[in-house]
């Protein structure tokens, strides 16, 4: 099974995405191996077949709950056209993804499947598909390797790698990335500390202090 | 008087040459007055890194991780990996999707042994107003929640240039440009005279003020003479694009660190390759081209 993403990506590149070809003919061959190539894998997030309960076992481990554990016992009649219908599941969900509703992806009766657009039912672990039918050029980059984080080799002729999924970096229910703190604040000897951010903290800037 | 010189002024002038001698003799010694427990003998007589033989870079391999072991207690494997053939590196830094998280800089702080103290590292993230492009009017020091309304984020980290200013500037040819396009120094060359630091347009090399502190158990172990082996005091220091994890076709530290894929990595040289595609079909565009330092590291827009 996980060959079989990549392989529908590239099947779905192939049928959507042609791109002109640009190629400088005189460039040297990459270096020469044995013609092995390894495996780029895509991550599966636990989110797309688990929640987290916000609680964590004697080890201290979140525990998470896998959606059918719920939904195979209460189906609801029809999906809540926005979060603030939801009663009984997934209170207090954060939703801004554009004029989309629930019923835009999700299936009623079938929680762990998506729908995409011509009707077509996808495992959930499929959903970069789904996100692929409107983010077009996110996928396009995708799939030539210049958007979306990966672990492991540049060069596949040495080791396998490791790419993200769309949900891996993005909530699709709010895909915009949060602000969020940035790390290792730089301690430079000649710079006042940088603190937390607090209120009528101001920033040094560079231009407004004598060259080094 | 006599034709024999007088045996007294015979001694005296035998004295004083010996003397004259003996002064000369210790003024030419002088610089082992400046001996320090810190530079051995062997390190003394070390060769530059291009005129090793292989037996005498294995046991210049083998010191070093003796010394790290003396100095910080830590058990590393220091490797000497040479260029690929058919490869030459290039980077690719994605602005319309960088956030400023700065987790690329940690990712370098922790994979290169930079010095604890000081938070060192070979990127630095400048914080830019949209619509501008002054680099002098970008900050480094910013802390508050990131990404900023009106404001985008450059990460500057060495560009590995073709025609380095750095390399030509420096005195005793301790830094140069290997064939995969990446420009080193050997560590135990560098005499600390920073001209490269003056010389690189983009601030890209570091100065060890002091010995870098590092708590053994945060040292990464797998390191490279020529990459991200602890530095010593008083050398320059510099961005290899982690030339011990890529010359092994492996990312480099801070595109895995990436939490928003902003980052591209890879063969030139090879048409196929993630980097060839950016170049061939992004807006791509080169800090300070007017200089004429020929990057290797390249800045792209999505549309």
């Amino acid at each position: 099974m996980k060959r079989l993403l990549p392989t529908l990506l590239a099947a779905a590149l192939l049928a959507g995405c042609g791109q002109p070809e640009q190629r400088h003919e005189a460039a040297p061959a990459p270096p020469a191996s044995s013609g092995r190539r390894y495996p780029v894998e895509i991550h599966i997030p636990p989110k797309l077949t688990s929640i987290d309960t916000g609680k964590v076992d004697a080890l201290g481990r979140p525990i998470r709950a896998e959606c059918v554990s719920c939904h195979t016992a209460r189906r609801p009649e029809r999906l809540p056209a926005s979060t603030a219908e939801l009663r009984a599941f997934h209170q207090g969900m954060s939703f801004q993804h554009g004029e989309l509703a629930c019923g835009s992806c999700h299936v009623v009766g079938a929680q762990d499947t998506l729908r995409k657009a011509d009707g077509t039912l996808l495992p959930m672990r499929d959903a970069m598909q789904l996100c692929a039918q409107c983010h077009g050029p996110q996928f396009r980059d995708y799939t030539h390797g210049s958007h979306g984080g990966m672990q492991g080799h540049w060069d596949l002729s040495r080791g396998p790698r490791l790419r993200n999924h769309c949900v891996d970096c993005h909530d699709p229910h709010t895909p915009q990335f949060q602000p969020s703190n940035p790390v290792l604040p730089p301690a430079d000897r000649l710079l006042p500390p940088a603190g937390p951010s607090r209120p009528g903290f101001t920033v040094p800037r560079l231009s407004q202090e004598p060259h080094r | 008087m006599s034709d024999q010189p007088d045996p007294k002024r015979r001694v005296s002038l035998q004295i004083l040459g010996a003397t004259l001698g003996a002064s000369a003799f210790a003024y030419a010694m002088e610089p082992l007055r400046a001996w320090s427990k810190d530079l051995t003998m062997e390190q003394f007589l070390q060769k530059h890194y291009k005129e090793m033989s292989k037996d005498e870079l294995a046991k210049v391999l083998q010191r070093v991780e003796r010394d790290t072991k003396e100095s910080y207690g830590a058990t590393v494997t220091v490797k000497d990996p040479k260029p690929l053939p058919g490869v030459e590196f290039g980077y690719a830094l994605n602005l319309s999707v960088c956030i400023g998280c700065r987790k690329c800089a940690e990712a370098c702080h922790v994979e290169n042994n930079h010095d604890r103290r000081t938070n060192n590292s070979y990127i630095r993230v400048l914080e830019m107003d949209q619509g501008t492009f002054d680099l002098e009017r970008g900050t480094a020091q910013y802390a508050h929640a990131v990404p900023a309304p009106g404001k985008y984020y450059l990460p500057v980290q060495c560009h590995q240039c073709d025609n380095a200013p750095c390399v030509k500037v420096c005195p005793v040819q301790a830094t140069w440009k290997e064939s995969d396009g990446i420009v080193v120094v050997d560590y135990d060359w560098c005499i600390g005279c920073r001209y490269c630091e003056a010389a690189c347009p983009y601030h890209a090399r570091r100065f060890n003020w002091t010995k870098p502190e590092i708590p053994a158990e945060q040292i990464t172990t797998e390191q490279g003479y020529l990459s991200n082996r602890i530095r010593p005091q008083g050398v320059v220091e510099k961005c290899t694009f982690c030339l011990h994890r890529t010359r092994e076709g492996r990312q480099p530290a801070c595109l895995e660190a990436c939490p928003t894929g902003a980052r591209v990595f890879g063969n030139l040289l090879d048409p196929a390759s993630e980097i060839r595609w950016v170049l061939e079909n992004k807006r791509v565009y080169v800090l300070k081209e007017e200089l004429g330092t020929r990057p290797r590291f390249f800045y792209f827009f999505d549309e």
